[in-house]
């Protein structure tokens, strides 16, 4: 972490100063007052916390774009070196140090305000910085599996939590992280991915998800949950002995609520199967509409389908589950449930 | 700081008679002290395109890019930060119908010390 990343932030604004003085030096004297004397002033090491917030709200402002917010957030507030991030995102270093200038630059000279959001704009301006830290952690959950990444996540998650305790989506986050970590030595195995009901439990990281518990607690304790929350709940009723079915379909109904999508829709017949029988399941799935090209909703499908004993109909939506799986893995084992009919 | 919110909207579409609204825009843009200055444009076939290549003025009829949602009018205003620039852009009538560029402007000496 630079030792005063409010400092590192504005430090490109004083460069392109000083370049701008090199190219004209009868510009010398206007360009030293057109600098506002607390950008000149570098600021104070020790940090206190409100300026780290201001600093995340800064980064994750709507006015830059999406990678440029989660390069900006790693850099000024994660433990990561641009060459590291570089790394994570597999793009060159010189490209990462461009973004990052770039950035900069635009905070500096669009007037992107260093300051926690008015209360109105709030929630809006909160659900995007929770986002850049929910798509680092995405980008380090792989495969393949960067952990720098889902730690530097996970560190920032419990920062935004620290400095903001009233705000459940905050807590809620850091839970679902928690949870979502706890599990990374069971869900890969042999570089493929491991379906929750298959992994070992034995592996899971059961101080995490201790620590995820808390977290989901605190995040229930206050109004205004969130889809976080939700989500947190999910994985907390996934993380006992047995996975709690019938909780779980009832917290994708209030997912679907809040976030209505095809995707937690299909989450939710699959769990409503596991706690209702895949005939209800079966017709959930039945009344989803836009995913006919994924290839989850047909294999999901023919599951219900097969436990229903309807060979014929499970044997059709296991080859279209094959036709659209993105690789071999996928195939192999999609043809693997339907030869075995 | 200060930014030029730059409106454009399909001239072909109308949106209805949004002078009222414009004119209270104007009218609370002014008495907050925000406001520096401010334009309608006439419609993009009025443009007139010019270009000096090799000392030679070359005159064309219309804008020098031909887009859907052309350049209609802008606003100058005063604001501490792009924030509230965006809260301005965002009150303007047409941004419910095209768009507001929010362009910060470069202050120079005269314009400072003004």
């Amino acid at each position: 972490m630079p030792t005063n990343p409010a400092g590192w932030l504005v430090t490109v604004a004083k460069n392109r100063a000083v370049d701008r003085i090199r190219r004209d030096q009868t510009l010398r004297r206007k360009t030293e007052l057109l600098i506002p004397p607390e950008e000149t002033e570098p600021m104070d090491d020790t940090a206190i916390p409100d300026e780290r917030l201001s600093l995340v709200f800064a980064c994750c402002h709507p006015a830059l774009g999406i990678e440029a917010q989660i390069a900006l957030t790693l850099r000024s507030l994660g433990g990561l070196e641009t060459g590291e991030i570089a790394r994570a995102f597999l793009v060159p270093e010189a490209t990462m140090a461009q973004r990052l200038v770039r950035a900069k630059r635009k905070i500096r000279d669009a007037g992107i305000p260093f300051r926690v959001p008015p209360d109105d704009v709030l929630p809006d301006r909160l659900a995007a910085v929770l986002r850049v830290v929910y798509l680092i952690f995405n980008a380090g959950y792989g495969p393949p599996v960067r952990h720098e990444l889902c730690n530097e996540a996970i560190r920032l998650a419990a920062m935004l939590a620290l400095l903001m305790p009233d705000e459940s989506e905050a807590h809620g986050l850091h839970a679902l992280l928690l949870f979502q970590d706890a599990r990374r030595e069971a869900r890969v195995r042999d570089g493929s991915l491991v379906l929750l009901e298959d992994q070992d439990r034995a592996l899971w990281d059961a101080g995490e998800i201790a620590a995820g518990r808390r977290a989901l607690e605190r995040a229930l304790s206050l109004p205004a949950r969130g889809p976080y929350a939700i989500q947190a709940g999910i994985a907390a009723a996934h993380s006992e002995g047995a996975s709690d079915w019938a909780i779980v379909a009832e917290l994708y109904a209030r997912l679907a609520e809040l976030e209505p999508s095809p995707v937690v829709e299909l989450n939710r017949a699959v769990a409503v199967a596991m706690a209702d029988g895949p005939e209800a399941g079966l017709a959930i799935v039945d009344a989803i509409d836009g995913l006919d090209e994924y290839y989850l909703f047909h294999s999901a499908r023919a599951d219900l389908l097969r436990r229903l004993e309807r060979v014929d109909e499970a044997r059709a939506a296991y080859t279209r589950a094959s036709e659209l799986a993105p690789s071999g893995v996928e195939r192999d084992f999609l043809a693997g449930r339907r030869s075995a009919l | 700081m200060q930014y030029l919110l730059l409106i454009h909207d399909d001239e072909s579409q109308d949106n209805g008679d949004l002078m009222p609204e414009y004119m209270a825009y104007t009218e609370a843009l002014g008495a907050s002290g925000a406001l520096v200055g401010a334009n309608q444009l006439q419609p993009s076939d009025t443009a007139t395109t010019v270009r000096v290549r090799g000392g030679e003025t070359l005159v064309t009829d219309g804008p020098f890019i031909e887009t859907k949602e052309s350049l209609g009018g802008y606003y100058l205003v005063e604001a501490g930060s792009l924030d509230e620039a965006i809260e301005w852009a965002a009150k303007i009538p047409s941004a419910r119908f095209g768009h507001i560029e929010v362009r910060p402007v470069v202050m120079r000496q005269a314009q400072v010390s003004a």
